[in-house]
């Protein structure tokens, strides 16, 4: 099994508050996740600071893990649903660094787990905080550019032109392709986006066990889903939401009803689907679960790092 | 009553670990904020003086600053000493209404005849609301609510005493503006509890 790691890639930050910010910019950033979390979906403005990291990195997202973060908590970062890429090594660092916390790639030893496009596939608990990494917050967006325009329209509950939006794209496309940031109502009143996650995500924000806190950088905003909250993926009755479906279980450690990504093999067309979330599919093959090609060629996975989205 | 006179205990009785207790305090807020109706544990990281409470007291500097306006209730306005502690140790300016307030601070919520006095934010700005933290001896020992909503399975029971008067009426109104309104935190003996605006009430026997 992961044991708990402690990151120790240094950063040059010469001298910084503990987890970075400082307190003012936390106090700040803590009122905005209250009044979010107070009014699930609404999408909190916030005074957005730079970040020893470029925007794409997910400042909103370590914004406010820095924000909520303590001594004691223990952080998981993934990217994609892996733990060991550039962008989630280096947030582990920068916490394990500016706030002294334990961070881990085991899900069910994190209290917070900072996220960028994936939910973890172990069903997450009480004691844990699920922080999303957001690009663009507002769901209506490409409807309307206007920052004034939508917040009327989420004002006035004006969600008529998202529903002819989705609608037209099941008239072209015979079903609706919006297969990422898919929308979701919450609690029956703000239309949201779930972040740039893949849609099999979405029924696992709905009536959660844990709390939900999203943060976009670039675009100043902060919202939140408590636990145990209605989210519904936006759908009509002759066409229901649905998420994607994979007709393989999992190469490495035959996983069914879990998101796949495709892995090119070689240069000659060969490839397989594994799971996306890399430490779930490690604690299965770890339990003696094996996938269709794992038996062949061990240790393929592990060295797998060409990775291309399934759908 | 002399302005301004500041007595020793005014500049005491702070964060002794500004980073560590303010952090402290707001997981625990926050819990209670995403979980209405649970009591979470605060610590004891503040001393101010009477009658404003160590809790209520640590959740203010947690969340207070030059950035957002105090409103004090008339029981807390009579003593000098916890305006100037409160300036001293937040930055805050205390205001005289309530509808510029970010932050109120009821040490009597038994003399809080109404809610909507206070700002309950825009329909676009639903944000720009005050936020009551109420002073109370007990989470448990008052007349139970029943609380249901966003951050709750199914139901939850929370009985904070003292409460505002026809408390019913007046949260069934702040609900009913949603999405604007008000957010209160019940501030126990070293304990909170919140009621963010989406929490509905449940009527006896209903
Ligand atoms: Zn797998």
């Amino acid at each position: 099994m992961n044991a708990l790691t402690q990151d120790t890639s240094s950063q040059n930050l010469a001298s910084y508050n503990f987890a970075y910010l400082d307190e003012q910019t936390k106090r700040m950033i803590r009122r905005a996740i209250l009044k979010g979390i107070a009014i699930p979906g609404y999408q909190v403005p916030f005074a957005s600071r730079e970040m020893p990291m470029p925007y794409g990195w997910g400042t909103g997202g370590v914004q406010v893990t820095a924000a909520i973060i303590g001594r004691d908590d223990v952080l998981k970062v993934i990217d994609q649903g892996a733990d060991d890429t550039t962008n989630a090594v280096s947030i582990r660092a920068f916490f394990a660094k500016t706030a002294g916390v334990v961070t881990t790639t085991a899900t069910p030893d994190a209290t917070i787990i900072q996220t960028r496009h994936r939910i973890p596939e172990t069903p997450l608990t009480e004691g844990q905080v699920l922080v999303y990494q957001v690009p663009i917050p507002e769901p209506l967006r490409f409807l309307e550019p206007r920052e004034t325009e939508t917040r009327k329209m989420h004002a006035l509950e004006e969600y008529g032109l998202m529903h002819v939006k989705l609608y037209e794209d099941i008239a072209r496309n015979g079903h609706i392709a919006t297969t990422y940031a898919y929308p979701v109502k919450v609690e029956g009143r703000y239309v949201m986006d779930p972040s740039p996650t893949p849609k099999f995500d979405n029924p696992k924000m709905h009536r959660s066990e844990t709390l939900q806190l999203f943060g976009a950088g670039r675009e100043k905003r902060i919202y939140a889903i408590p636990p145990h909250t209605e989210v519904v993926s936006l759908d009509f009755e002759d066409h229901p939401f649905e998420i994607q479906h994979f007709d393989q279980p999992c190469a490495m450690c035959g996983a069914e009803q879990v998101y796949l990504d495709e892995v090119v093999l070689d240069d000659k067309g060969g490839r397989m689907f594994v799971c996306s979330d890399t430490h779930y599919c490690e604690s299965r093959r770890a339990d003696g679960h094996c996938g269709a090609l794992l038996g062949d060629e061990p240790g393929l996975g592990a060295e797998a790092n060409t990775r291309k989205e399934a759908m | 009553m002399p302005a301004a006179t500041h007595t020793p205990t005014v500049y005491e009785g702070g964060f002794s670990d500004p980073v560590g207790s303010s952090q402290a305090v707001f997981r625990a807020l926050m819990d209670a904020m995403a979980r209405p109706g649970s009591v979470q544990d605060l610590p004891v990281v503040t001393a101010p003086p009477a009658p404003l409470t160590a809790s209520a007291s640590a959740l203010l500097a947690t969340l207070a600053d030059a950035d957002t306006p105090v409103w004090l209730d008339p029981t807390l306005m009579k003593t000098t000493e916890v305006k100037d502690w409160i300036v001293f140790h937040t930055g805050a300016e205390i205001t005289p209404h309530q509808s510029e307030a970010a932050f109120a601070l009821v040490a009597s919520p038994g003399g809080l005849a109404a809610l909507n006095g206070f700002s309950l934010g825009t329909q676009e700005f639903p944000d720009r609301s005050t936020t009551l933290i109420l002073q109370v001896s007990s989470l448990t020992d008052g007349a139970a609510l029943t609380l249901e909503g966003p951050g709750i399975k199914g139901q939850a029971s929370l009985a904070p005493d003292p409460m505002p008067p026809h408390f019913e009426a007046q949260w069934q109104a702040n609900r009913a503006a949603f999405p604007r309104g008000v957010d209160l935190v019940f501030a126990g003996p070293d304990c909170v509890a919140a009621m963010p605006r989406s929490t509905r009430l449940v009527r006896e026997g209903a």
